[in-house]
């Protein structure tokens, strides 16, 4: 988890190595076969990157049926309060009579648009800001690109997170999605900046660049697919971030208030005293759900370093 | 010394930014703080009389004029340390309501923030060295799953598990004896109340300690000093203590800054689920009152925090490692 600028590579920074350790993994397989082994292939390749990918296509089945595997509406709050667990409330109602299940089922899509989006946003600002900084490495634009990267690193997130949406009247899922993206860019932007001063003198960029291709077209056709797995990690990790950070500003009441998170659903069983009166469901099921599928998606971004990072493959 | 120079030269300028930052994120917003102000006391749609939000304004300090004036004017009562009055604490001021609470955090977050380095330092550096054992997965699947978790998820469980279930502890505040002081009942009265928010803020933010430290020790084992050191016959002990794990702790170094700001991050959630009287809830608590100048000098502090430590791990790696100072000279 190195974040100084200038100092030897350690840790996430150990993909800005890559450069070198992409030509190794090549070679590796060349052993083995005469193609190189597909990224996705390298992925499935680890167990723990396998649970992930599993696990995160179960939440996204669930939230593209939701309508369908929920019994009831989230918002219906024509049940009886506080009514256990049972057959027609699987995990019981809320104190407004709402049905935690289907609530839980519809959750699942807040989530996984702020990470979507979130993920997004974040790595296009990622890479715009990355890609030119490392391009222009030594120049002005650099040194203040670089500047900005590493003041927005060095700020705590959720600290500046709670204070954007606090100054702010109206809290949809936008806000909070663009407050999110805005303010987690910053560690992929380093990591692809590293990468592409690797890249930049390759010598297929020097052809490029002889063959009188514009900077544009050298950072973004020639050089931005060679390190799609770096974008793909950073994509992970940002997505994996943002809901998070989603669930994090729902649970202090700082999310959309009309839109029903797990987030949300964390606030309002904390601030209907869900655990005093026994609806112990209400509290427990969400956060588990949520932790579920971080976990999943972080499992999923072991198997995503394994691509430039072979160090770490498990044997 | 270049490189000391640098490392400097980059704080002032990055404090430079948030301190300037911490001015604009207010000023985006359209709206008037203390017309804001008087319609959430007086209700949406009542009348509001111009001279009262001007008394307001004059009550409050609230700043006219054009935004480079009241950019001076802010930069000048920063260097005064005036802060302005918190809305919540009238007539306090931000800075006497921060000082009450920041002892608070301070203990719990330096307490959590040793012993989670030491832990996870000790546990990633084992688990690198016992690789793709049993060992290693759990530790790595378990940290990562356990480390994911919402801390103020963890703390209602923890809540309802020990507090309201058991009653181990108690469930909110950060003390209930009627008269703090130097006394051995006092002193427990405060740890049994801290108890839960620290458990809470320990099982989460171990993780990046963990997996920072096993990976740069898995790299590091793959190098040619270690096997160097092996053949030279030297115990396993001492290769993976005083050779692998030494020089993986030192890129831990210049993960102190993000520690810290992922545990302050932490303590938010954590304090407003405690309700302990920390800087964490008076940020919850400034947020629901809107009591900006209360927020704005709680995210300045926070951020010259992790700015301070970013600074001091800097120049520490600069002492520690030589190799740090020729690359930046």
């Amino acid at each position: 988890m190195s974040t100084t600028p200038g100092v030897p590579p350690t840790g996430d920074d150990a993909i800005a190595s890559s450069g070198k350790a992409a030509v190794g993994l090549v070679e590796d397989q060349l052993e083995e076969s005469s193609k190189p082994q597909q990224w996705y292939a390298v992925i499935w390749s680890s167990g723990k990157a396998r649970v992930g990918v599993i696990i995160l296509a179960v939440y996204i089945l669930v939230a593209l049926f939701a309508p369908l595997i929920a019994p009831y509406s989230p918002t219906d709050s024509s049940f009886l309060p506080l009514s256990p667990a049972s057959g027609d409330h699987l995990l019981g109602t809320t104190t407004a009579g709402t049905d935690v299940f289907s609530q839980l089922i519809y959750g699942s899509r807040v989530s996984l648009l702020v990470g979507l989006l979130g993920g997004v946003i974040a790595t296009i600002i990622a890479l715009i800001i990355g890609m030119i900084s490392g391009y222009t490495e030594g120049t002005i634009i650099d040194d203040i690109l670089s500047f900005f990267t590493n003041t927005a690193l060095v700020i705590p997130t959720l600290p500046l997170i709670i204070t954007l949406v606090a100054y702010s009247e109206v809290r949809g899922i936008a806000l909070i999605v663009g407050v999110i993206a805005i303010t987690s860019w910053a560690g992929a932007a380093r990591a692809k900046r590293a990468q592409i001063i690797t890249l930049r003198n390759r010598d297929f960029v020097t052809a490029a660049r002889f063959s009188g291709e514009g900077n544009l077209r050298i950072i973004f056709r020639e050089i931005l697919p060679n390190m799609s797995s770096l974008v793909v990690a950073g994509f992970v990790g940002a997505a994996t971030g943002a809901i998070g950070a989603e669930a994090g500003l729902a649970a202090l009441g700082l999310g959309d208030n009309n839109a029903v998170s797990w987030g949300t659903m964390l606030y309002q069983s904390n601030a209907q005293g869900a655990l005093q009166q026994g609806l112990y469901l209400w509290v427990v099921v969400p956060g588990l759900v949520l932790g579920i599928l971080i976990t999943a998606m972080t499992f999923i971004n072991f198997g995503v370093d394994l691509l430039s990072n072979p160090h770490l493959r498990e044997d | 010394m270049k490189y000391f120079v640098r490392k400097i030269g980059f704080f002032l300028l990055t404090l430079w930014a948030v301190v300037t930052l911490n001015f604009l994120i207010p000023r985006l917003q359209p709206g008037d703080p203390a017309e804001k102000l008087l319609r959430n006391l007086a209700g949406k749609n009542a009348q509001i009389d111009p001279s009262q939000i001007q008394a307001l304004r004059t009550m409050l300090g609230v700043p006219d004029g054009s935004l480079i004036s009241q950019y001076w004017q802010y930069l000048g009562s920063l260097v005064r340390g005036n802060f302005g009055v918190s809305y919540t604490y009238y007539p306090f001021s931000v800075i006497e309501v921060i000082s009450k609470a920041l002892p608070w955090t301070l203990v719990l977050v330096t307490i959590v923030y040793v012993i989670s380095f030491v832990v996870g330092v000790v546990l990633g550096a084992f688990a690198a060295w016992k690789r793709n054992t049993r060992f290693d997965s759990v530790v790595t699947i378990g940290s990562t799953f356990v480390g994911t978790l919402n801390p103020f998820w963890i703390a209602l469980i923890l809540l309802s598990v020990f507090a309201y279930g058991l009653g181990w502890f108690p469930s909110d505040g950060g003390y209930s004896e009627a008269t703090p002081g130097f006394t051995w009942s006092f002193a427990y009265d405060v740890i049994s109340h801290a108890a839960l928010p620290a458990v809470t803020l320990l099982i989460v933010t171990p993780i990046g300690w963990i997996l920072g430290m096993r990976n740069t020790m898995v790299l590091n084992l793959g190098d040619d000093y270690i096997r160097l050191a092996k053949a030279k016959g030297l115990p396993n002990r001492t290769v993976a203590l005083k050779y692998a794990a030494r020089n993986a702790l030192l890129p831990s170094i210049t993960g102190f800054a993000i520690a810290l700001g992922s545990v302050l991050g932490g303590a938010i959630l954590v304090e407003n689920a405690f309700d302990y009287p920390g800087l964490g809830r008076l940020m919850g608590e400034a947020v629901e009152n809107k009591d900006y100048p209360l927020l704005q000098a709680l995210m300045l502090l926070t951020t010259v925090a992790t700015l301070t430590a970013n600074l001091i791990a800097d120049l520490l790696y600069g002492v520690l490692d030589p190799r740090a100072r020729k690359v930046d000279a």
